[in-house]
Formats: structure tokens, sequence, C-alpha cells
């Protein structure tokens, strides 16, 4: 630790990281004020991972637990996969979000509270019967206590703001202190103050000032003995962006688009936590990107399907319980052998479940969830930025295969985000596939005369002269799609459609195993558990024990050499954020005894919870 | 002057090799002959043509087109058609659904696909009874249906399919009949002609399950004095000599009159092009069931821009506001720094 004197002669004391929570009602801008900090430490050049947590109610009952909104950061000066297990410093602007969040508080960790806000009232409404400020229940913290309200509300008095509207301004006050503790460059947020509130300029004005005094309070009050600065990390050379997954899953459709020369159709219904790719995409049409928000999640995926129809890259984007809702239509597409991505962020469940809160329960519904034998491809983005990736290959097996693809992302995935190198537009994959020109059977045209290599039917679309032809959802002849209930016809057809898709694991990339010398056990993941199992076995391993890791990007089919892997290893260790499902998946499809590692509580892991685990299964 | 350019196609040609499996004797036979020898004279092409249809005994329509065609699941044919006109507003796209497929599982498709005037032709062939699955009552069918499903009489209001168009808003809104080829090809062709979502009802016999439903209204007999022709800009008089006619009251309520005992000049004079879809409401409303005089042709046909064409034209502005589409400028569009 290097220590250097501020112009205010403090001492600034440098930290190699540092995970940051700031937590408060749902209304008082936890989510902004969060993802502000998160902002200017990206462009900082800070290593970082993010965890928005907040309540499904837009507005909860203000100032109960039930409303306590919360999101957490970690900066750091080197590569970090995690936003971190417990925060270092908790920002808690009334006692509910104190109390919600104390217990994750690191022992000996620093708080700041909102003094303003610990009053009878308040402390009612959050379940306290004492005062904590008060009754040394925080003793073994570091406690700033600052009058964030009522400060807020002395700064923006020249604005002329009632102080009602005032006060609405503190986040930024919150945000400004945070700004001035952590030695973040302030430019970037008072830019981006002008340009959110231009042409609101009493609101305008008063968060402006809300912020310069937070950030004032910092320097000038006698109260905090150091700031910190958390230097840039050494990230390999290229140009950055702070990206979620929601919004690099978007740009993978547009890029998907545009690497197979394709229009891109989306029909989608609003459904937390995947409503912001509809919103992304809504907002670039000059690729050619057609939004269309559907009457309900049936109309979305069937809109979608007459797009395929029409030769459209078709998309589709959802949760858990619009997921069950297409799943009929899935079914049709499945019996089209069209083209079709269904993007599905999953959410905790049963039924409504958690629907702002992250799980991994779906697998088995994008397996499984339909009548018949039906099955489609599956891929997974594992953290944030490889949504964008993960977007673009559930394209291409979706084109190249003329199939329905289901692309599973999660809560987590989708709101965090993460620093990302951008990609060189020139190496990304050309996805196009031809559209059928001319008759494939003599001068006929038979829609489900296969190509032998791929088992994919031609892709005829209407306005192609001599090709016209019908499909529907009753079984097909083979060849010529015309409708036949033959029972030797229906079991072929079944083969076929099960092989088209089996054979696409000739097509993905073999298992990438971190194998290390002497490793008996495998730890096998999914989805957006890389970073804490990532973590996990890296600090494992600096203990002297030698695990290896494999994580998967394709859950249907599996890679070719899956069993193979498997079988190397006598102990598999399989955490999932759900009961079990990739873990019965892989005993069931190879017959080994993976261990399920298995956590519902609509939150990531713990890197901690992860590296326990590994050392109870190697004892 | 018009030009009109003979077909040059047939019949035949819009027909498939497939063999027709309704039951002899089907009214959607009849439907069918009618389209098919409608398409010829409608100046598109075969392969620009799409039929899009659900599930039920129509809904085997698109197999007998020799066109593109989707047979969707139940309900979803809207849904699908109103995907597939958007992004391609360049296709013909006809939507073939049933009183049970289009009303009951496939309410919702049809009320918004009605709603947006998505560049549709919906057709919906209503014969008051559930046909695939064996004889369950529909949603049209009247009240007191004995069926499998309802032994002991169906209890529940039926919808009236054109009341429910115009509620939806639709800009074309008709009614035809499977007993009249003339008629119907009429329709269809205006339907067809229209801009936007144009929505069909045809009666259809359903000679198995329930023969004969609007018998009282078509048999040839019955017809003169059951069936009201609606003509733009006409008034409404019916009857073999026009003896009788329709008549608005002052609160609005239309009755079914004597014209020689009200005057032909207290006639009500149809108006399909009235924005306020009021007048052709209380017309869907003037028979109660195909038992008493109903009125057949166009109720409603008003123009409003279509959505596809709107969804289309946003895109174009974008792009010429925007310039050509650049990857590189997408993912820079938010902060960016460089290592």
């Amino acid at each position: 630790m290097t220590d250097t004197a501020t112009p205010t002669g403090r001492a600034r004391k440098a930290l190699d990281s540092v995970v940051i929570r700031f937590a408060g009602d749902s209304g008082d801008g936890m989510q902004l004020t969060g993802d502000r900090f998160t902002q200017s430490s990206a462009l900082f050049g800070n290593e970082l991972a993010t965890l928005p947590d907040f309540p499904a109610e837009i507005r909860a009952p203000a100032g109960t637990l039930a409303g306590v909104s919360a999101f957490q950061v970690k900066i750091s000066d080197h590569t970090v996969l995690t936003p971190g297990d417990a925060p270092d410093v908790l920002v808690a602007m009334n006692p509910a979000a104190l109390k919600a969040n104390l217990a994750d508080l690191r022992p000996g960790g620093t708080l700041i509270l909102n003094t303003d806000t610990f009053v009878e009232r308040d402390l009612g409404k959050a379940g306290y019967a004492t005062n904590p400020l008060e009754d040394g229940s925080l003793d073994g913290f570091t406690v700033y206590e600052v009058p964030m309200t009522s400060l807020t509300i002395e700064a923006a008095k020249t604005t002329g703001a009632k102080p009602r509207d005032a006060e609405r301004s503190k986040n930024l006050f919150a945000l400004g202190l945070i700004t001035w503790l952590y030695d973040r460059p302030a430019d970037s947020t008072l830019a981006w103050i002008e340009s959110r509130f231009a042409g609101k300029e009493t609101v305008l004005a008063a968060n402006r000032l809300a912020f310069k005094a937070g950030f004032n309070f910092g320097e000038t009050a006698e109260l905090f003995e150091s700031s910190y600065e958390v230097r840039a990390a050494q990230l390999a050379p290229g140009e950055y962006t702070n990206v979620s997954g929601n919004t690099a899953l978007a740009w993978g459709l547009i890029a998907a688009g545009q690497l197979s020369g394709l229009p891109v159709f989306l029909g989608s219904y609003p459904i937390t936590p995947a409503s912001d790719i509809l919103h992304e995409l809504s907002k670039h049409k000059h690729f050619g990107v057609r939004t269309m928000q559907a009457e309900d999640e049936i109309a979305g995926v069937c809109a979608a399907i007459g797009a395929a129809f029409g030769g459209h890259l078709a998309v589709t984007t959802t949760s858990g319980p619009g997921l069950d809702l297409k799943a009929e239509a899935v079914g049709l597409a499945i019996s089209l052998e069209l083209p079709l991505v269904i993007v599905d962020i999953q959410r905790g469940g049963p039924s409504t479940g958690l629907p702002t809160k992250t799980e991994q329960s779906d697998l088995l519904l994008a397996m499984y969830g339909r009548h018949g034998e039906s099955p489609l491809p599956i891929v997974a983005s594992h953290t944030p930025s490889s949504c964008f990736f993960a977007a673009i290959e559930a394209a291409r097996l979706a084109l190249k295969y003329r199939t329905p693809v289901i692309l599973l992302s999660d809560g987590y995935l989708a709101n965090g985000s993460e620093p990302w190198r951008l990609p060189d537009i020139s190496e990304l994959p050309d996805i196009s596939v031809p559209f059928a020109d001319g008759p494939n059977h003599g001068a006929d045209f038979w829609p489900y005369l296969r190509d032998p290599d791929t088992l994919a039917r031609p892709w005829a679309i209407p306005g192609t002269p001599g090709l016209e032809h019908r499909v529907g959802g009753i079984e097909k002849e083979d060849g010529t799609g015309n409708i036949s209930y033959d029972p030797v016809n229906h079991e072929k057809m079944t083969h076929l459609r099960a092989a088209k898709i089996s054979g696409i694991a000739k097509d993905v990339p073999l298992t990438d195993v971190d194998h290390i010398a002497g490793a008996e056990l495998l730890v096998l993941g999914w989805g957006s558990t890389y970073g804490s199992i990532a973590t996990a076995v890296q600090r494992v391993r600096a203990r002297g024990l030698p695990v290896a890791r494999a994580h998967l990007t394709h859950l249907n089919p599996f890679p070719a050499d899956l069993g193979a892997v498997l079988r190397r290893y006598p102990r598999i260790l399989v955490p999932e954020l759900n009961m079990g499902q990739l873990s019965r998946l892989v005993r069931s499809e190879f017959l080994v005894d993976a261990k399920s590692l298995c956590k519902v509580q609509g939150l990531p892991f713990r890197t901690s919870e992860i590296e326990d685990a590994i050392v109870e299964v190697l004892q | 002057m018009t030009i009109v350019n003979p077909p040059t196609t047939t019949k035949k040609d819009w027909s498939t090799d497939q063999e027709v499996r309704w039951c002899p004797g089907c009214g959607d036979y009849g439907i069918l002959t009618a389209v098919q020898m409608l398409m010829p004279e409608l100046g598109v092409k075969r392969e620009d043509t799409v039929f899009v249809s659900g599930i039920g005994c129509s809904s085997r329509f698109p197999y007998y087109m020799n066109t593109y065609g989707i047979h969707s699941i139940h309900g979803r044919a809207p849904a699908v058609a109103t995907g597939l006109a958007v992004a391609r507003p360049d296709l013909s796209v006809w939507v073939i659904t049933g009183d049970g497929d289009g009303l009951s599982i496939g309410g919702n498709h049809l009320m918004h696909a009605l709603r947006r005037n998505v560049n549709l032709v919906v057709i919906l062939f209503n014969n008051q009874i559930y046909g695939l699955t064996k004889g369950q009552y529909s949603p049209t069918s009247e009240v007191g249906k004995v069926t499998k499903s309802t032994p002991f009489g169906s209890v529940d209001h039926p919808y009236n399919p054109i009341s429910l168009a115009l509620g939806a808003e639709a800009t074309f809104v008709a009614r035809t009949h499977d007993t009249d080829r003339k008629h119907m090809i009429e329709v269809l062709r205006r339907a067809h002609e229209h801009r936007g979502a144009s929505f069909v009802e045809i009666f259809q016999n359903c000679n198995v399950f329930n023969d004969g439903a609007f018998d009282k209204i078509l048999t040839k007999d019955a017809r003169s004095t059951m069936l009201i022709p609606l003509r733009h800009g006409e008034p409404i008089r019916f009857g073999d000599a026009g003896e009788l006619g329709v008549v608005a009251e002052a609160d609005g309520s239309l009755h079914v009159v004597d014209v020689a005992e009200v005057g032909a000049e207290r006639l009500l004079v149809h108006d399909e092009k009235r924005d306020d879809p009021g007048l052709a409401f209380a017309l869907s409303r003037l028979a109660r069931g195909p038992y008493e005089p109903t009125p057949m042709g166009v109720f409603r046909a008003i123009e409003r821009a279509d959505y596809g064409t709107q969804v289309n034209r946003q895109l174009l502005d974008a792009a010429s506001r925007r310039g050509p589409a650049d990857l590189g400028a997408l993912l820079r569009s938010q902060n960016t720094w460089t290592v």
C-alpha cells in the first residue's frame, strides 16, 4: 500500500480493489448511483464487475425492508470476475437499507449512513427497536454519519426547488461523496448530469449542486481521515466500453443481422429482466431492425415465425414465464424447420417467482419444455460481454440448421456490466446462408429435401417464383413435405429432426478445459456462474489444491468430447443456481457421478461458497 | 380510364395437387372455389401470395392454394401473418380462420391484428360449431346449443363477429355467405383491394355437425326477405320488391320497417366510409342471430395507415437520418476508452 498526500493535506491510501454497495429505498435512485459510479470507474480504467439487486415493485412501501434496492460494484487494479462476496463499504440511505445489508458487510467494513433518516419513524419501519447509531450494534465497523438529506436540501436552496423535490437529489450527494472518497474523476459524471437533465433547469441545477456538495463535503469536512485510490488495471491494449449483458446481447443480434446479410425482426412482449433488449433493439432501426411489441408472448414468437418464413433473422426475447407460453409455437418452428432465436433471460421461478432476481432454472425447460420429441440447440452466455458472441452463435446455428435455438442468459448477466475490449469486427464470422432459388428435385421443389451434411431443409421465401410451397405443424412426408400420417414416415422424420440437432456437435468447439497437473476434480459450470467458479478455482489452486475447470457454452448438443472429458476426472462438481439441472443432464447422458452444488436465493454464488464446496469434495 | 390487364393465370394455376379432404357437402368447398376463381383476377402473382391459417377445418385451406402457405397453430394465424406482413410488405397475405380458431383461442390476436390495421385479408369461416374436434359448441353458437360438451344446452352468450371486428376498429368489415359465390367473390375482391386489415365473415354450413344453421336466412325462399344487402350510398331496403327497409330512430337504434308505412325518404342510407363506427355497429346488431333479417356486404371501409407501412417508414426515416448501418459505431455508442 502506497500512501500519498492530497491537496488538503489528508492521506490518500492506495487499494488494489474495493467492493462498494449502495443501498436505499427503491425510489432513492440507487441503481442510477451505482451505475454512474461504475461508468466513471470504467472510464478511469479499473477492472470491475457489478451486481444490481432490486425489488420487483417499482415503489415498495418507502422505508421498509421490502423496498430496499442495492447496487454492488467491485473495482480493481487487476482482473475481476465477480462483484465480490462481501462489501468493504456500505452506503445506506435509510435504516431499512442498513438492516437489509449489514450482515453482508465484511467485519471492520465501512458504513456511510444518511443520519437524517435515522429517526423514530424510519427506524420503526425498518423494525429497529433502538437506534443502531446509539446502541453500540455498529461498534465493529467504521461508521461515517452524514446528514445527506439536509445537506442536499441546503445545497439546492439557490435553485428555488421545493425541499421535497430537492431532497430527491440526495443520491447524487452520496455519489459525489463516494466519488471524492475513491478519487474518481468528477468530470464525466458532471457531463452526464448536464445531458441527462437537459431542458429541466431546476432539476439539473439541484442534481449538479448535490453532487458537488457531496464531493466537497468529503474534501472539507474533517470526517474522513483519508481518501482512497484504486489504480487503473493493466488491461490488454485496445478500445474498451462498459457493457451490460442485455446491451451486449442486443448488439450481438444486430451484428448477427449484419453478418448474415438479413434484416432482424424481433417479436417481443415486455417482461423483466428481458425488456431492455427490446428497448435497445428498437433504437437501432437504421440497421434495418424491426421490433414489434406484440399483444402477448405467444404473438411475439408467432410474429417472429412469420418473419422467418419471409426470410428475416427472426428473434423473440423473454424470461421464464414467457418461455412457458411460447412452448407450442417453438414446437411449430421445430416442425416448420425455420431459423428462430429465442432469448430467455432467466429469473427466479416458478410462476412469477422472483422477477428481478437471477436463477439458472430454465435449462431443463429449454431442453425438454415442449410436447413431442422436439429437440433444439441451446447456447448460454457466461459474462455480460459474452452475450454479444452468444447471440451471434445462436443466430449462426439457427440459420445454418433452420431450427429454433434457445439462448440462455440470466438476470445477473443481463443487468450486470463489465469493461469489454471491443472486438475486431472484421474477425466476426460470416453466418450468411443462401435462400433456395430453384427446383431441387427434377422440375419440382421439395421443401423437406435435406442437405446431406447438415440435414437442413431449403429455405425458400415468398417472392421466389416456382418454389411456392405449404408448411405446417402436421407431420410431413420426408422430402416432399406433404402431409403424412404414415407411421414409419413419422418415425423417420422424428429421427431426422433429432439427428439434425445432435449433428451440430460436429460444428461446435471441443470442451475448453482449464486443466492442472494432478487434478482429480473437475468443476463444471455453465452460464453466469463463470466468474464465481473461475475465481474459486484460482483460490483453491493458490492453496495448493489441483482442481480443473470447464465451462459450457453449448448445452445442447454438448461438445463432442464432453463425455470423454468428464470420464477423465474421478470427481465432478457442478455448481448451479438451480436444483441441479446440468448435473442431471450430464449424469443421464454420460453415466458419470456428477455432484451438485445448488443455490436458489435469487443471487449469484459467492466465491467462498464454491471454494468451500471444492475443499469439502476434496477432503 | 382504368386499364385492366386480362388475367394471365386460371383457377387451375391456383389449385394444388393435394386431395381436398373436407367432408362431402361442406361449405368450405364453395369458399375455396370462390377464392381460386378470384385470385387470377387480382393481378397478384402466386409467388407473392401467402395463405396463413390456424387449426380447424377451415385451416386446411392453405394446402389447397398453389401459393406460399403456413398451416400454423391454433388461434395464432393473425400473429404469424402479422410478422410476415410487417417483414414483407410486398406480399399479399391472407388469413384463414374459423369461429373457434379466430374468436376463442385466438381472439386476442385477431383483435390486435385488426386494431393495428395490419395489411391482411382475414377470412373467418363461421359455422357456429367446432367441426375438427367433432361437434362441440363454439363462441358463435346460439344459447341453448346442445352438443357433446353441452348436453343440457350451452349457457354462454355468443359473439357477433362483425360487432367484435368493429369494436376493434377494423378498417374493413364485411359479411358474405357460402351459398352465393358471386357475392363472396365481390366482397373478397374489395377486401383484397383495401390496404390494411380486412375482416370478412363468411356464414359457412357444417353439414355434419351443425347442418342448416343458416337455413332460416339462406334458403332460396328466405333470402329476399331475410338478407339485407348493404350498398354504399343507397337506402337500405330489401324484400322481393324492396318493400322492407331499415330506419334509424332518434336514439340511434335501427329497425326493420315496411317502406310503405314510413316512406322511402325515411330509410337509412348506408355509408360504409363513415369514420365513426357507430352506425356500422348498429347495423351489426340488427339481427340477434341468423334467424332475423341479416345485413350482408360491406359494413365499413375506411382508410387508415396500415401497421407494416408505418413500421417500414420508420426504418427508412432512421436510415436516411442516421446514414448507413455501422457496426463499429454501434459498439462505440456508449463511453469508450483506450488502453
